[in-house]
């Protein structure tokens, strides 16, 4: 198998209430069984394999062009592999129960801001409970209070936060986020990640994180996977307690231990 | 907050320069620097303007014209929207229909005068057509370039979100065409009047054309002016309404947004 794995054992002692990974207790998320992603002559994914617990926070690096975001698509069902298959949990409806959060806000101009959260529970609810669902999920979000106005008057910040409403209305089980804090500054770019860290920690979801930021992945994350060159490089859990925080010394050293393999410097 | 300052804001400063080019006008036409004949004073159009309101001439002229510009602008503009609706949602339709049209909005309609009066005469019919393909390309160029500039990232964000494709229309697509449409609206507007007026100059026998050119033949050089300054004022007039239907359906575009 080419993928080398390693455990973060040596590194950190597992604390009690960290959630483990690669445990056969928990169903499974999603699986990914060789896949592979060709466009045109150009391999972007080789024979992948990945399984993923549902509840499970996974982050995905790589540096940029690696096949990251593809994986994500494959996963939100916006492509479909060339070879290999996919697999998602037994109880998931398809790719419907899936969510994507994408690198730009994406919001509706000529909507307000909570019609934009009602956008996310297209064919789960409508009338009255879906503004009820989404009201209270911009309150989730820090935003009630902007309900009414358009997405042009609040920050870039603010926008991703209605994004993440929108995503999570509909209580997916699964979320892909593709670098969807790329864009912000640094202290915005925090409060979104304990923002994120902390309703994932309510609502159980499954997260997939693509970044090519290793400290957030390593912020957020349980289990980080490197893509390079198509295939997974490595595959590594982050067993430390939550909730984080930012800087601690734990998480800059799994940080710098994937920084030294991303870099061949290990 | 200044008098100027405080005009300009409900909009009352726009009229300032006319007013006082009329002023002028009527100033320099009483002093005799400007010759009856040539030009006759505000005041003279303003009598002759009472005079065929009460003839009850001006209001029947300026019905019969308005209602061509609205039945012509109807036919042409519905037929242009649907067809740039078509041309921008289906790749088939546009490959289809494209080229034929940029090659007819090549040829100015009103080199079609000739032709028309030689097809439909003087009557109804030739106006509707040349007014209805004067608005025709505005309003289509316009919604298919609207509709082609649709920010592709917001139809990926509605497909994944699982919009079918009626939602995607009405709250995607068409929103996001909303403000090239209304270009195209506000373009075709000074269209459908330049095309009437020259139609109704040329053959007509009735409307606000015909009017001027009845006085040009006796001479009546006051209802002349006065029917080029109720073009001006019409002309206005539709644009004022497109743009508060703009204002009332873009609410969400920042251009908007101010006072």
């Amino acid at each position: 198998m080419p993928a080398a794995t390693l455990t973060a054992r040596s590194l950190i002692a597992t604390p009690a209430h960290a959630r483990t990974i690669g445990s056969v207790e928990g169903r499974r998320a999603f699986a990914f069984k060789e896949v592979g992603k060709r466009f045109g002559d150009k391999i972007v994914l080789d024979g992948i394999s990945l399984d993923v617990r549902a509840g499970q926070f996974l982050a995905v690096i790589g540096k940029s062009g690696c096949g990251k975001s593809t994986l994500l698509r494959l996963l939100a069902g916006l492509d479909r592999p060339s070879s290999g298959s996919l697999t998602l949990g037994a109880d998931e409806e398809g790719h419907g129960r899936t969510r994507f959060m994408f690198q730009e806000p994406r919001l509706l101009p000529w909507m307000s801001v909570v019609k934009n959260v009602e956008i996310g529970l297209t064919g789960i609810a409508s009338g009255a409970e879906a503004r009820q669902r989404a009201l209270a999920m911009l309150d989730e979000v820090g935003l009630a209070d902007r309900a009414g106005e358009w997405p042009s008057v609040l920050s870039g910040g603010q926008k991703q936060r209605v994004a993440l409403a929108r995503a999570l209305v509909g209580q997916p089980q699964i979320l892909a986020l593709d670098e969807p804090l790329g864009a912000l500054d640094a202290l915005t770019r925090i409060e979104m990640q304990q923002l994120l860290e902390r309703i994932w920690f309510d609502q159980k979801f499954t997260a997939v994180l693509v970044t090519h930021d290793v400290g957030e992945a390593v912020a957020l994350a349980d289990r980080v996977v490197v893509i390079g060159a198509g295939k997974i490089a490595l595959d590594l859990a982050v067993p430390v307690a939550r909730p984080r925080r930012h800087g601690s010394a734990e998480l800059a050293q799994i940080e710098g231990a994937i920084l030294d393999r991303l870099f061949s410097r290990g | 907050m200044s008098l100027a300052a405080r005009l300009a804001r409900n909009g009352a400063a726009g009229w300032l320069l006319p007013a006082a080019i009329i002023a002028g006008w009527e100033a320099a036409a009483r002093a005799g620097l400007i010759p009856a004949n040539v030009l006759p004073a505000p005041s003279a159009v303003a009598e002759a303007f009472w005079r065929l309101t009460l003839s009850g001439e001006l209001v029947r002229n300026i019905g019969v014209s308005t209602l061509r510009a609205l039945s012509g602008f109807a036919i042409g503009g519905s037929i242009g929207f649907a067809l740039g609706l078509a041309n921008g949602l289906s790749r088939l339709s546009r490959g289809l229909t494209d080229t034929t049209l940029q090659m007819i909005r090549n040829i100015p309609h009103l080199a079609l005068i000739p032709l028309v009066i030689l097809w439909f005469g003087i009557d109804e019919e030739a106006k509707l057509f040349l007014v209805a393909l004067g608005v025709f390309f505005p309003i289509y160029v316009n919604t298919l370039l609207g509709i082609q500039g649709v920010d592709p990232q917001l139809v990926e964000m509605g497909r994944v979100y699982g919009l079918d494709r009626r939602a995607l229309f009405f709250r995607v697509i068409l929103p996001g065409a909303l403000p090239s449409i209304f270009v195209g609206l506000r373009y075709a507007l000074g269209i459908m009047w330049l095309t009437l007026i020259v139609a109704e100059t040329i053959s007509a026998s009735s409307g606000l054309g015909y009017m001027a050119m009845q006085a040009r033949e006796f001479l009546l050089i006051d209802v002349v002016v006065l029917s080029i300054l109720i073009y001006a004022l019409l002309g206005k007039l539709a644009d004022s309404l497109a743009r508060l239907l703009e204002r009332l359906s873009l609410g969400w575009h920042p251009a908007f947004q101010k006072g």
